[in-house]
């Protein structure tokens, strides 16, 4: 029983390892073809029919590229800090569910790594970990651009990573449990008990959140190249510089699970569409969204971003605890 | 605009509008109502349908700006002076050129130079005729100046090449004998596009 465990556990991280690696790169491709058609544009079209092969050609140029180090930077910290998002990006997505349990040769299956108790609280404080990657990047760099991109990192993750906690605080009140799997099985009555309806502000601020914390482009200061060049990553090239985008990509798939486990019924069959299938297509819509907001709105500057977080979107998310709370007590 | 406003150098104040067109917020009360009015008025939602309809038209109409450019190009106008090229009579195939000199007087770069003979019939015979395209400056004078529309600029405007000196010798500008028939008349600059057909617009007067 022991080692069954233990090679099951092992089989779906390197599962997850290499889905949404994969993923990371086929979503950019995804990306630039919505951009692109959302700007009267082709997008990439010459490598492999309609460009489908781009990350592939992407990736080699990836692998190939020269590594090179600045002289000033201080090293072994220069490269742990790409490894630092990818990871962290990666170890959050142990505690979210994807699927519903399945049967698999008589097997059943439960598409999480580690079922912990405390699944949003482990997703956010690993996602919140990940704020070192671009961090330590920026300050390791030995470049101003470099710099001001991780000062940057720190304000805007460390302030939206209040705003996300507070937001999903209200929904975990009316659930009674942190596990995401609960979560999920307390919207399991259809399309009525989506939290959505009764948290629409919850979800608004988590999004918004979500936004800023995947360093999604409305709110992507840490690397506004108008401004910072490409702020924390302007000195990274080749893989280092892959991984920071590997992590990102794959934020925004935890960042997309999460919105749906807790807001949009997750992974319940929803009338006729079975689980598994519902919560892929909730989860394609959102990054449809991320990257539909990316083509339609304009980057904000920094101060109007803390403006927002801490006159609007902080004071909304207590006001909303405070709301749930008294709503629930009477 | 008045010659008196340009004279007091106020040129330009009186077609400006203001973008923002209500007043700045003074109060913070005033600042807060800003803050609801906006944030209730979904101007973002219409950045997004915006961007979801040109979305659609590219995808189901297919209204693109792209040109796939080395498999697709644009119609290039008969005014657009592009590299050169020689015009053969359609009759004999013979060059069109009487060997007047007149274009490589008239070339301010210097950059055509010609070589020719008194062939046996007495009549005179281009032997080399040679442009050097990395001086060129494609002013069109010798296009202009030739009176036999022996030399003119045709439609080919990709100039990359390993070596710029003396890639333009006579047989890159010569009509070739077998392609003769594919040759078109000189247009003359002045000639309409063309596309001219598709591009047209029309005038107040037509409706």
């Amino acid at each position: 029983m022991e080692t069954s465990i233990i090679i099951e556990t092992i089989v779906k991280a390197i599962i997850v390892l290499a889905v949404f690696s994969a993923l990371a790169g086929f979503t950019t491709y995804i990306e630039r073809k919505i951009l692109a058609f959302m700007q009267r544009r082709l997008g990439p079209m010459n490598v492999g029919p309609h460009g489908v092969l781009q990350l592939i050609a992407d990736g080699t140029k990836l692998f190939c590229k020269e590594d090179f180090i600045p002289a000033n930077a201080v090293k072994p910290i220069f490269k742990i800090a790409p490894i630092i998002t990818a990871a962290t990006a990666f170890i959050a997505m142990t505690a979210v569910p994807f699927f519903p349990e399945f049967e698999m040769f008589g097997y059943t299956v439960r598409p999480i790594i580690a079922d912990v108790n405390v699944g949003v609280l482990f997703v956010m404080g690993v996602a919140g970990i990940g704020l070192y990657g671009p961090l330590l990047a920026g300050m390791s760099s030995a470049n101003k651009w470099s710099l001001l991109g991780g000062a940057r990192t720190a304000i805007q993750l460390l302030s939206y990573e209040v705003v996300s906690g507070l937001s999903i605080l209200a929904p975990l009140m009316m659930v009674g449990s942190l596990s995401l799997i609960d979560i999920n099985n307390y919207q399991a009555g259809g399309i009525s008990d989506w939290l959505i309806w009764s948290q629409p502000l919850a979800f608004v601020l988590f999004v918004m959140a979500g936004f800023a914390e995947t360093n999604r482009t409305p709110f992507d200061l840490l690397e506004h190249e108008a401004e910072i060049v490409a702020g924390y990553a302007t000195e990274y090239s080749g893989m280092r510089w892959g991984m920071f985008f590997i992590g990102e990509y794959a934020n925004l798939f935890t960042v997309c699970f999460l919105i749906s486990l807790m807001f949009l019924g997750g992974f319940n069959d929803f009338y006729f569409i079975p689980g598994g299938l519902a919560i892929v297509l909730k989860v394609m819509f959102l990054i449809f969204f991320f990257l539909w907001t990316r083509a339609s709105w304009p980057h904000i500057r920094p101060d109007q971003l803390m403006w927002l977080c801490w006159k609007i979107l902080m004071p909304l998310a207590v006001i909303n605890i405070l709301i749930t709370g008294f709503v629930m007590m009477f | 605009m008045s010659l008196q406003d340009l004279k007091e150098r106020n040129v330009g104040t009186q077609e400006y509008m203001l973008v923002q067109e209500d007043d700045y917020p003074k109060t913070g009360w005033e600042e807060f109502k800003q803050v609801m009015k906006r944030s209730i008025k979904g101007e973002l939602f219409g950045g997004l349908k915006i961007t979801l309809k040109i979305m659609k038209e590219a995808l189901f109409n297919n209204n693109m700006h792209t040109v796939q450019y080395p498999t697709e190009k644009l119609p290039i106008s008969p005014r657009y002076r592009a590299v050169h090229k020689l015009l053969a009579l359609l009759e004999s195939g013979e060059n069109r050129c009487i060997g007047c000199g007149l274009c490589e007087k008239i070339c301010i770069s210097k950059c055509i130079r010609m070589d020719t003979r008194i062939d046996e019939n007495s009549r005179k015979e281009v032997l080399e005729y040679s442009i050097n395209l990395g001086r060129c400056i494609f002013c069109g004078y010798c296009a202009e100046v030739c009176p036999e529309l022996a030399i003119v600029h045709g439609g080919r405007y990709e100039n990359a090449s390993e070596q710029r000196a003396h890639f333009g010798l006579k047989e890159d500008f010569l009509t070739p004998l077998d392609e003769l028939k594919n040759q078109q008349e000189y247009d003359g600059f002045g000639a309409i596009s063309p596309n001219a057909d598709e591009r047209m617009k029309k005038t107040p007067l037509a409706y």
